[in-house]
């Protein structure tokens, strides 16, 4: 747990060479995503000029921008991206509240941990996605086994978070507020809950993240729209900028929730920033 | 006057373990600061515990006002060694906790805590957040939140244990003149003899495990105390040499080191 909590920043801010400036930090990171397009341009049109292979298995970004312009143009982009989003939205907020409301009682109540605890451990060890096919069964190819689905899967990091934030918590701070004349509703609102934040918000991390992990391959099966279906569709059509235009999506859109939260971290743990 | 507490028959023993508290009877009257001064593992802490209800005792009773203890409360304000301040709260969102519990109009919050940050020389720092203060900076803030609560009693449990030297006298001096505008009933652990004297109307002397109450000192000196007069450091060596037989037993009892006494 340790390590989760700490490894988001170390490998943002490392731990070895020079402090950089944040100015100069972010023209470094600029220059970086730069090279790295300018790489991948270089290769696919070496691809290109010496007729190394059909330049249709790597195409340059250029080719990416403009099979995603034209699905913009068509109007049809941006349904697949709300697609995406709404289930994302939808399964991740559920799976979260979930998470969270059981975590506080399991962390807070023997009783509830007893029981919950041992369901949990035996459910977590399966890899989400051996379980997809059995939505599918249960619930169908609509829009509820996608969402549930994501429910499911990212219902486990923020869970086990939460549950592990209750426990630790400083005995000494429930002394404090009960000598103050907390009520055990007040202690639950005003002491085990902010004390608690920090570590559900790392776990609403790493469950933000791996929503957009699951979504894309419940969109690969029985969906219309949605960033996966586009690579799925991309694949059988052979569109390999299609395909690649999705995932650059995907990926922007996973960095930008990742962002989100970190907004909000900091906006709520100010006291942890200073 | 019947005492503000009474502590009657309480001892404590943990599991199967050897007792901590060993039959302690003391009353503790309103408006007095009681020190309770004895080695590490005396069981100080315990009784301090016991008193606040974080503790339940193996046999006999707390009374407070004559009513018996079951659970931590509002009416007793403990000060921890630790601090103990919410570090998602700032300087006065801490003094403010007990107020906002009680649901008190927030005009009238405002006004308490200002009136205890400036008391304990914190006006300047309201809006900080714990991990930007000092140990003796958090330590007023932590007396702050337990006096803005106003409660008849106060606990305080070897406040100034994790502070330097330099800080602690700060801090006695601080409390001392704390007390003489509160006038609280207050029982205040410590293992420093000189702490005790500068601060205690009465010094509570307990024997090493299980802990009992060995002598009881009247402190009569005058309200504003100088470390340096005799008649202080005359008490001084009176006590030092009665916690001194406790600590011999130690020894001598377990052929080991036993706990040390700050002199």
């Amino acid at each position: 747990m340790e390590l989760i909590s700490t490894l988001p920043e170390l490998m943002e801010w490392g731990f070895r060479g020079p402090a950089l400036s944040r100015r100069r930090a972010i023209r470094l990171k600029l220059a970086a995503v730069l090279g790295f397009l300018a790489l991948w341009s270089l290769v696919s049109g070496v691809v290109v000029v010496a007729k190394l292979f059909n330049p249709i298995f790597l195409p340059g970004p250029w080719m990416i921008a403009d099979a995603l312009w034209t699905l913009a143009v068509k109007g049809q982009l941006w349904g697949h991206v709300a697609a995406t989003l709404q289930r994302v939205a939808i399964g991740f907020s559920t799976g979260a509240a979930l998470a969270i409301v059981l975590g506080l009682l399991a962390g807070h109540v023997r009783l509830v941990r007893n029981i919950l605890e041992p369901v949990v451990e035996l459910l977590r060890p399966i890899p989400p996605l051996a379980m997809l096919p059995l939505f599918l069964v249960w619930v169908g190819i609509g829009e509820g086994s996608k969402v549930g689905f994501i429910t499911y899967a990212t219902f486990f990091p923020t869970f086990l978070t939460t549950v592990h934030a209750v426990r630790r918590l400083d005995p000494l701070l429930v002394r404090a507020a009960q000598s103050l004349g907390a009520r055990p509703s007040q202690l639950f609102v005003r002491v085990i809950l902010p004390a608690a934040l920090p570590d559900i918000l790392v776990g609403i991390r790493l469950g933000v993240a791996l929503s957009f992990f699951v979504i894309v391959i419940s969109e690969f099966i029985g969906a219309e729209q949605g960033l996966g279906f586009l690579i799925n569709d991309g694949r059988s059509f052979f569109l390999v900028p299609q395909m690649l235009g999705a995932a650059v999506l995907l990926g922007l859109l996973g960095y930008g929730g990742n962002a989100l939260v970190r907004l909000v971290e900091r906006r709520v743990l100010r006291w942890q920033y200073l | 006057m019947t005492p503000k507490i009474r502590i009657v028959g309480v001892s404590k023993a943990f599991g199967g373990a050897a007792a901590a508290l060993a039959g302690v009877d003391l009353d503790v009257a309103e408006h007095e600061l009681l020190c309770l001064l004895g080695p590490s593992g005396c069981g100080k802490s315990t009784l301090l515990n016991i008193v606040a209800g974080f503790l339940a005792p193996t046999t006999g009773r707390v009374l407070v006002d004559e009513h018996p203890v079951d659970g931590p409360g509002a009416d007793r304000g403990v000060v921890f060694q630790e601090y103990v301040l919410f570090p998602w709260l700032t300087v006065a969102g801490n003094v403010e906790f007990g107020l906002k519990l009680k649901g008190t109009a927030a005009d009238e919050r405002r006004r308490t805590v200002a009136r205890y940050l400036d008391l304990v020389g914190l006006s300047a720092h309201a809006g900080k957040f714990p991990t930007q203060l000092s140990g003796g900076m958090k330590q007023r803030v932590a007396i702050a939140r337990a006096l803005a609560n106003d409660p008849a009693i106060i606990l305080m449990d070897e406040p100034f244990g994790a502070l330097d030297a330099q800080t602690r006298e700060v801090l006695q001096d601080e409390l001392s003149r704390i007390q003489r505008l509160e006038h609280k009933t207050v029982i205040f652990v410590t293992h420093s003899i000189r702490e005790a004297v500068y601060l205690a109307d009465r010094v509570v002397v307990m024997t090493s495990a299980p802990g009992r109450i060995k002598q009881v000192f009247d402190i009569t000196l005058p309200e504003v105390r100088d470390r340096f007069a005799p008649e202080f450091t005359h008490y001084e060596s009176e006590i030092t040499r009665v916690v001194k037989e406790e600590v011999a037993k130690t020894i001598d009892g377990h052929g080991r080191q036993g706990p040390s006494v700050h002199e």
